[in-house]
């Protein structure tokens, strides 16, 4: 019984002093806001310079408190039920306009923004955001095709339609996403990825049927990992996760088929119960400042919104045709719509009806 | 008596509330959201939507058959293995080792297999060693079997270990003299006293097989789709709660049918 009694005692002490420990912890980086100098981001794990953030509390006082989350989905909810609130989030195009439909973004006031202009007006005023009345641009980038020239030459994969060529039978891995996987298909027969016409879908599914010899597997973040070891010869994945791939392996290249494919965009977004507004217009000012934004791509590696933060990056990136593709190209982007949730569902059926397909 | 009736009500209390708040709540909820519209009206849309989806249908059939490849390849593994652990004198060391996976990550074991079965990883760089052009082992129905089965086998050894354990060396003994050879003494004596074993083994690995889904992504390519595939799908992206909740009811529907089947029946057998 002593000895019982002993070993709670112990126990107890250590959950005191971790206790104290984390609060101590979190009162030097976290959320506690007493003075109110503080700036509570929400953002995509990895996704600033962190030297920036230090560059950013020196510059203004504020202390930054970086929040991450790992999908647009797990955002959106834990902002929607709302115990944490925070100053700015960075959603993808598709939620900016979920989010202000369900009435969780505050209208940003463009009078205190002063960087605006710095950006190029091909990534303004998108359908998701007309004139840019909640959001301001982080990064952008495309959806294509990531191939190993070890296996594949070039003049092979220059478009979509090129993955149905009987030539790479089980090589090809996919993004396990109905939108995207779809979205390319619907491309191929010369319609639009915000497709809304049943028959449409249909003649999609149906064409991406015949795919399925091709494919060799379906996986998500995994496909960067994947591509960089050889694994498949090529595969259908964003610009950013190319772009890791790519760092790893000399031989992966890039591509966006000129017909066309998917825009997507990061932007930084105000939720509804943002506490520190005069941070977060601080913030958004500080980021649209050409240097910290051209120091920002360079260390992200994905591709800058704003004209003047390129004009100051190295030739090497700034005229890299994969990740800045010419304006011909960028012309055929398209940008996702929420489909609401009745064709959110039927996507996605179509997509899993398509991965339940025999070889 | 009437005092030690409440103390006894007493220690409940704990685990009762951890019980009502985690377990039962929970799967109220759920049962209650399988059976809603998306504004709160009551339907068997859902339901219906299910068994009405060829889809679902041959997902499910998919779930269960891959769950039994999975249970009878680890019962046939474990079987000889448990027997054989009983007979070594150093046994609970042997089955630490056994145990030993279980405290190693989920995740970071199935990155190890990547590792291992990628085309540029071990087993391949091993065959080219010997001239075998290097295959293709990940995303196909065997390196999911073979990953789901390395995982799920110390929970079926486990069981069967303590069961064969249990029985006392002296029948098998008593076996002997009246004239059984060994064979028979597994087969009529040691095999059917350990049949609890191999029941609870079937369930701590059927049951959770069914849903198994970060595998069927991450080794299986999603070539092999179960309906842990559709739920994840259903909360996570299309939102669509209530029919995820109607599959996980009808999981669970499925796994009391497995309990009620593997139920343990040895009472009934002796008073026979």
């Amino acid at each position: 019984m002593k000895k019982l009694l002993s070993g709670i005692m112990v126990i107890l002490v250590i959950v005191a002093l971790l206790f104290s420990a984390q609060r101590y912890f979190s009162s030097q980086t976290g959320t506690g806001d007493k003075d109110g100098k503080v700036l509570n981001l929400y953002n995509w794990g990895d996704y600033i310079d962190p030297s920036l953030l230090k560059k950013f509390t020196k510059e203004t006082g504020y202390k930054v408190s970086y929040e991450t989350f790992d999908s647009n989905e797990a955002m959106y909810m834990k902002i929607k039920q709302g115990s944490t609130s925070y100053d700015l989030a960075v959603p993808s195009e598709y939620m900016i306009e979920k989010m202000k439909a369900d009435h969780l973004l505050q209208p940003l006031d463009h009078r205190k923004l002063t960087g605006l202009k710095n950006y190029d007006s091909r990534f303004l005023n998108q359908t998701f955001d007309k004139g840019n009345k909640y959001s301001v641009p982080y990064f952008w980038g495309t959806l294509g095709i990531i191939y190993n020239d070890k296996y594949v030459q070039a003049k092979d994969v220059q478009h979509w339609d090129d993955l149905w060529s009987p030539k790479f039978r089980n090589q090809i891995m996919l993004i396990d996403s109905a939108r995207d996987v779809l979205g390319i298909t619907l491309i191929t027969q010369g319609k639009p990825v915000n497709d809304k016409s049943e028959a449409d879908l249909a003649a999609a599914q149906g064409k991406l049927t015949t795919l399925m010899p091709n494919v060799k597997a379906i996986i998500a973040d995994e496909i960067k990992m994947y591509m960089a070891q050889d694994e498949a010869a090529i595969a259908v994945t964003y610009s950013g996760e190319a772009a890791e791939a790519m760092d790893k392996n000399p031989h992966l290249h890039y591509v966006v088929p000129s017909e066309g494919s998917n825009l997507w965009f990061d932007n930084i977004v105000m939720p509804k119960n943002a506490k520190h507004k005069t941070a977060a217009y601080a913030f958004l000012n500080f980021m649209s400042e050409p240097k910290n934004a051209a120091q920002n791509a360079e260390y992200i590696g994905y591709a800058t919104p704003n004209k003047k933060a390129l004009a100051l990056l190295p030739k090497s990136i700034r005229g890299d045709r994969q990740f800045y593709p010419d304006a011909k190209t960028v012309s055929h982007l398209q940008t996702y719509d929420d489909l609401g949730q009745k064709w959110t569902e039927k996507y996605n059926d179509a997509f899993l009806e398509f991965k339940m397909t025999q070889r | 008596m009437k005092a030690k009736q409440q103390r006894q009500i007493f220690y409940i209390v704990p685990y009762g509330i951890w019980l009502l708040l985690f377990v039962i709540a929970p799967l109220m909820l759920m049962l209650f959201q399988s059976f809603t519209t998306s504004n709160g009206h009551f339907t068997l849309g859902n339901y219906g939507a299910y068994f009405g989806s060829g889809t679902y249908l041959r997902m499910t059939f998919n779930s269960v058959w891959y769950a039994f490849l999975i249970t009878v390849i680890t019962l046939v593994i474990s079987y000889p293995t448990a027997y054989l652990l009983n007979q070594l004198k150093q046994k609970q060391f042997w089955l630490l080792l056994v145990i030993l996976p279980t405290w190693i990550n989920l995740l970071l074991k199935t990155y190890a297999f990547i590792g291992l079965l990628s085309k540029t990883g071990t087993v391949n760089s091993f065959i080219s060693f010997w001239g075998v052009a290097p295959q293709q082992l990940l995303f196909s129905d065997w390196s999911f079997l073979l990953v789901a089965a390395y995982i799920e086998i110390p929970f079926m050894i486990l069981p069967i270990f303590n069961s064969l354990a249990e029985i006392d060396p002296r029948l098998s003994q008593a076996s002997h003299d009246l004239g059984a050879n060994k064979w028979q003494t597994l087969r009529y004596v040691i095999f059917p006293l350990s049949m609890p074993g191999v029941k609870a083994g079937i369930q701590a690995v059927f049951i959770p097989s069914l849903s198994l889904f970060m595998i069927t992504r991450l080794i299986g390519g999603n070539r092999v789709i179960t309906l842990g595939t559709a739920i994840e799908e259903h909360f996570l992206v299309t939102q669509n709660w209530q029919l995820g909740s109607t599959i996980g009811v009808i999981l669970i529907v499925a796994m009391i049918v497995t309990m009620i089947l593997t139920r343990d029946r040895v009472r009934k057998n002796i008073r026979k």
